[in-house]
């Protein structure tokens, strides 16, 4: 009998690129080891197996790494193809989904982020920014239960993980997701009654604490 | 049978280095389109409703069905036209061919053009660093193959046209060495490769009118100074 190549992911702490990962893996029901990095202190495998970006998540199979987050579900996708497709086998409808993927890394994101950092004019701007990008992606969402149409998909994958930052960016910014966006609050209750959702997303009160920590260490007030 | 000859339009710019991505994948797959030129400064009734998210160029629209991001793009065209392949069929061949891609969109881009285009000078000289990192990384991958494909053009090759097309042109018009042949010599003699490639040399503008309409740009952006 021929051995399951070893499968070995490297995260870290409350990233939604490393939950990502984490979600593809449990869909597919692949076994795998979980190395927490340290970002403030790299492990030497860390940086052997992403030299160029030293980021998570890094997958590593059959010895060698994969990096970059959608990146690592398509793989995850294609090589373990039969349990729970995250990709749609028309081209057209595969191209749409890593469109609105990309679209959740170029708009969401930085979005999102500039929300817990920045104060003032500055910080009205990142939410008005962030709700719009919401915006767009609930009108793609329409009246379909996930993204992926029918089936938990690509973009679900892509989005869900930003759910429990949700409450850090309400907190930070005073507003609230539901009530811009409520037929995405109603795709991300559904989406956490899958266990591999649920079982990875972290608990968003410690994801507030996480980045009040963050914000005391790293950057002045 | 046959979906090749179909309802295909591609929406472009002539200066693009992302079109070009387009137009070369297509040629490499001899898919006929119908070409529109977009003025950027005045975007078409037709651009806004075809890509209303990033109302950029290109967008191409198969059969009424529209998409935009060259990358996206461009793997598209490779699962709808199977002769060709753009990119590997091995699963981690083509993760890597992705990855490479990426790497150009958000290490090389952003930082080239910063670097030509910024009046603030120890942001570019931020910019020409961020810059060589980038291509030492791509110098590095490219090792003794032919392109970054192999023996055939593929995908990182093709997301690739803008340093082999645009920054020469970019760091000629401002006088800054960006990708000399002395700095990176597997890159240099992998553009000249690529460039004279006979489907990439017939679908790359032409040099003088998008060498003229940088120049204006540059002009401009340092006039304002």
């Amino acid at each position: 009998m021929v051995e399951e190549a070893k499968v070995v992911l490297l995260g870290s702490g409350f990233s939604m690129f490393g939950m990502r990962a984490k979600i593809a893996l449990a869909e597919k029901g692949i076994k795998y080891e979980y190395m927490e990095e340290d970002l403030a202190n790299k492990s030497p495998l860390l940086q052997e197996m992403n030299p160029i970006h030293k980021k998570i998540p890094v997958l590593i199979h059959h010895g060698r790494p994969i990096c970059e987050s959608l990146i690592i579900v398509e793989y995850i996708d294609m090589v373990w193809p039969n349990n729970s497709p995250l990709l749609p086998s028309d081209p057209y409808h595969k191209a749409q989904a890593r469109f609105w993927a990309d679209f959740v890394d170029l708009k969401v994101y930085h979005a999102s982020r500039r929300v817990w950092i920045s104060k003032g004019d500055e910080q009205e701007v990142a939410k008005k920014d962030f709700l719009e990008s919401l915006k767009q992606l609930e009108e793609f969402l329409g009246d379909k239960p996930y993204f992926g149409g029918d089936t938990f998909g690509f973009v679900d994958v892509a989005l869900i993980p930003f759910y429990c930052w949700f409450y850090s960016y309400e907190t930070f910014g005073n507003f609230k997701v539901e009530a811009e966006c409520p037929k995405l609050i109603s795709w991300a209750k559904r989406c956490m009654q899958r266990e591999s959702v649920s079982e990875t997303l972290a608990d968003e009160k410690e994801v507030y604490e996480g980045i009040l920590d963050y914000k005391d260490k790293f950057m002045l007030n | 049978m046959a979906s090749s000859q179909e309802d295909v339009t591609l929406l472009g710019a002539i200066g693009s280095p992302f079109v070009c991505r387009v137009k070369i994948a297509f040629k490499l797959k001899g898919v006929e389109y119908k070409y529109v030129e977009e003025n950027l400064a005045n975007k078409s009734e037709q651009l806004l409703k075809y890509n209303p998210v990033h109302k950029k160029v290109p967008v191409i629209v198969h059969n009424d069905k529209p998409l935009a991001e060259s990358l996206v793009i461009v793997e598209y065209i490779d699962e709808t036209w199977k002769n060709n392949p753009i990119l590997p069929s091995d699963p981690y061949q083509r993760a890597l061919a992705r990855f490479w891609s990426k790497f150009i969109d958000d290490k090389v881009v952003g930082a080239s053009w910063s670097a030509v285009s910024t009046i603030d000078e120890k942001e570019r000289e931020k910019n020409v660093k961020e810059t060589f990192e980038a291509l030492q990384f791509l110098e590095n991958e490219l090792k003794d193959k032919k392109f970054f494909g192999g023996e055939e053009v593929g995908l990182v090759d093709i997301a690739a046209v803008y340093i082999a097309f645009w920054i020469p042109m970019f760091q000629e018009i401002r006088g800054l060495d960006l990708f000399t042949s002395e700095k990176f010599p597997k890159l240099y003699n992998w553009s000249q490769e690529f460039l004279n490639h006979p489907i990439v040399k017939e679908n790359l503008p032409p040099r003088e009118p998008v060498f003229a309409f940088f120049k204006g740009l540059f002009e401009s952006i340092f006039a304002s100074k």
